[in-house]
């Protein structure tokens, strides 16, 4: 391939870079006692809320940024973030779709997402984050005859308080890292999903996530529950415009599956990743994890990453109930200056328990992709099962990708797997491919879907042509 | 259909083809041999378009149009079909999609519409059963885990769904048990047609009592150094390439 071909290519600007002009409603930047006051005041919670942010941020206080991770990057400055932005008129929320600002009716169309038309069309209710308010929520009507609660995090705080109070933190405790910690203190909004006893979701749920305004970090924070014998697939896609500045993002996902529920939950991560040079884009760390707490339940994570400068992340399952089922399905790419360093963890705690992990890394540009995975197996988690297939593919010379498996096993009845290999697109398959008439383009994809293919085919149906057009996009011809 | 003209070409530091001249009308088949490193993968590889043979002297015209312009897939898609020495494998692309795409790349080429899955899939599987091959390996990925005998296979059958105007066949022969050999000389002369050339690059006079080539060349360090009809290479088997070397120094 010609040097200036894949410089083109690789120069392809971020489709979805694009600044929505609307005014927003911000909080200075900094954090306080006081900050975290304000974003629970401005969002009128009870008092457990406050009390609950207060503990997290006192504990956030007395704990250290994680640096074991294969990353670098300059210190994250804190006290220069707005932990609070708000499309303005939040004092009169709109009551409907109709009454959403059409500027941001109008971005999420170019995003390819808009709520009136693609939503109905495809059956998915979407539950729009924008910033740090959920500016419309689509299907409530139809989810809440199925007894389907779907609603933005804020709403579920005033409206199921019990819930909440009973599930929130249960999975990833306010003080399990430096970034969750943070979360729990400030915050904004996100989704919350409640699925009833034997309810299987009507439709899938999504969300879409997107950062807009300058210096603001995103903390959303993702709350699901899956009540005995009930099924949800839930869907998650975010993206970011561009800016020179580094935008944090440290979000928190958590699943509950009580006994027979199943929660499958797909990502498509397309965060700004930074332009060729490493100057800006999104730092994205991200503490996500399901609880298969009931016997026989399920949780399934699918995702796909090619966004963000620096990906920090581990959807993990703690497989608590006897026969639970817990999976990792994921498809990581890192291009030019991108840093990822995302895996999972299985811990097997009930009987019985099983886990598959299936990533697919890939490499191109100057990019460091690092998979790191831990299968635990307690003492008393007889008959568990882990198979683990981890390959690196790597496109061009100047690429790294690095693989850390931890294997704690503590009963000796467990059967554990672990399959990993690391390929190169080679000059010659690509010869090959045009020698038959495909373009050098072509064959990147086709090969690098050939790759991906065991995950891609987890995805909803929506989501996997997306993920792949995106993964089309993120590393066409990035071949050196 | 195919001029090559005093064509000069370098692998890295070392100079291959020192004046290479050639010319190929369609329906001939024409068999170059030599012993190894003559030039004969090179020139396969010059004609379809490594970039890693660089093209430092002559010229190649191919219908007219002066090949060495044009890039891989532009050439492969203008009708010129290289059979490889070595496969690649490619895993996780299955073998199928490929063909298609392939097949779909000269078509919309060709100003045609992409062709009909059912239709594809019905003409795979009749050019496989004449090759000998099992349908299964459609669903394969590309020469993944593929025998010697496989790969060469899956050349001719590419090959056959393609219908290239100029087929060169780079050591096809190599390493093939006799039916997988008769199979694969087979599916050449199934394509042999007026509209058609061929170029067999082989060691053997073997797989030549197969595909009866119209001219036979001997080449050495990087030049055609004696050219005949199929006796010529009846007459190598007997008396080695020296005999050729020695006869065209006198």
């Amino acid at each position: 391939m010609t040097s200036e071909n894949i410089e083109s290519i690789v120069n392809r600007r971020y489709e979805h870079g694009f600044v929505t002009d609307i005014e927003t409603e911000s909080l200075p930047p900094g954090l306080d006692e006081g900050v975290v006051r304000a974003i629970s005041a401005r969002k009128n919670e009870p008092e457990f809320m406050l009390e609950w942010r207060l503990q997290a941020y006192r504990q956030w206080l007395e704990m250290a940024e994680p640096e074991w991770a294969h990353l670098h990057y300059p210190p994250v400055k804190f006290n220069e973030i707005s932990y609070y932005a708000a499309p303005k008129s939040d004092a009169d929320r709109p009551k409907s779709l109709d009454e959403v600002d059409p500027k941001l009716l109008e971005t999420y169309d170019k995003l390819g997402i808009p709520l009136h038309e693609r939503a109905r069309l495809a059956g998915v209710a979407v539950d729009a984050v924008f910033d740090s308010v959920s500016v419309a929520t689509t299907f409530k009507d139809k989810l809440s005859e199925a007894g389907v609660i779907f609603c933005s995090f804020s709403e579920a705080v005033r409206e199921h308080p019990e819930l909440v109070k009973k599930y929130l933190g249960s999975v990833v405790p306010r003080r399990d890292n430096f970034y969750a910690a943070l979360n729990s203190a400030v915050f904004s909004d996100g989704s919350f999903v409640y699925i009833p006893k034997g309810v299987r979701c009507p439709m899938e749920l999504s969300t879409y996530f997107r950062i807009n305004a300058a210096n603001t970090g995103q903390f959303e924070r993702t709350l699901i529950i899956a009540d005995e014998g009930s099924h949800v697939s839930y869907l998650e896609g975010c993206t970011a415009p561009m800016r020179d500045e580094n935008q944090l993002h440290a979000a928190v996902v958590e699943l509950v599956a009580l006994e027979g529920a199943e929660i499958k939950y797909s990502t498509v991560q397309n965060w700004y990743p930074g332009d060729e040079n490493g100057v800006g884009g999104i730092y994205n760390f991200v503490t996500k994890r399901g609880d298969c707490r009931g016997a026989n339940s399920k949780i399934s994570w699918t995702q796909v990453e090619t966004g963000s400068a620096i990906t920090w992340k581990y959807p993990s399952c703690l497989l608590r109930g006897e026969n639970s089922v817990g999976e990792f399905y994921s498809v990581a790419v890192a291009n030019n200056m991108q840093q990822a360093d995302t895996g999972t963890k299985m811990i097997h705690i009930g009987a019985n328990t099983s886990s598959t992990i299936v990533s697919k890394g890939i490499s191109a540009g100057k990019a460091q992709n690092a998979y790191r995975g831990l299968v635990k197996v307690m003492p008393q988690a007889h008959g568990a099962r882990n198979h683990t297939q981890c390959d690196s593919l790597l496109i061009g010379k100047e690429c790294g990708a690095h693989t850390f498996p931890y294997m704690e096993i503590k009963n000796p009845s467990a059967r554990i797997e672990h399959e990993a290999t690391t390929s190169k697109i080679s000059a010659d398959q690509l010869f090959y491919c045009r020698q038959r008439g495909i373009s050098e383009e072509d064959a990147v994809n086709m090969i690098v879907n050939g790759f991906c293919k065991e995950v891609f085919k987890e995805l909803p149906m929506e989501f996997a042509v997306e993920a792949q057009a995106l993964l089309n996009v993120s590393l066409e011809g990035a071949v050196g | 259909m195919l001029e090559i003209n005093n064509l000069k070409s370098r692998v890295g530091d070392s100079d291959i083809l020192r004046g290479l001249s050639l010319s190929v009308n369609a329906g001939e088949v024409h068999a170059i041999m030599g012993p190894n490193g003559s030039g004969k993968s090179t020139l396969a590889q010059v004609i379809a378009g490594h970039e890693d043979y660089v093209v430092t002297g002559g010229d190649v015209q191919y219908q007219g149009k002066d090949l060495l312009d044009l890039k891989p897939e532009e050439r492969a898609r203008e009708g010129i079909f290289l059979g490889f020495q070595y496969p690649v494998e490619i895993p996780g692309v299955n073998n199928a999609y490929l063909l298609k795409a392939a097949v779909n790349a000269k078509r919309k080429h060709q100003g045609l519409g992409e062709v009909d899955a059912f239709e594809f899939l019905k003409l795979a599987r009749e050019k496989m059963a004449a090759l000998g091959m099992d349908p299964k390996f459609l669903n394969r990925g590309v020469n993944e885990g593929f025998s010697g005998g496989e790969k060469k296979r899956n050349e001719i059958l590419q090959m056959a769904m393609l219908e290239p105007s100029l087929a060169i066949l780079d050591e096809t022969d190599s390493g093939l048990d006799i039916d997988a050999l008769k199979a694969v000389a087979q599916g050449v002369n199934t394509l042999r047609g007026p509209d058609r050339a061929i170029i067999l690059i082989t060691h053997y006079q073997r797989l030549l009592d197969y595909i009866e080539p119209d001219f036979v060349h001997v080449l050495s360090e990087g030049r055609i150094i004696r050219s005949g009809d199929k006796t010529l290479a009846l007459e190598l088997e007997e008396k080695g390439y020296e005999w050729v070397r020695e006869a065209a120094s006198a």
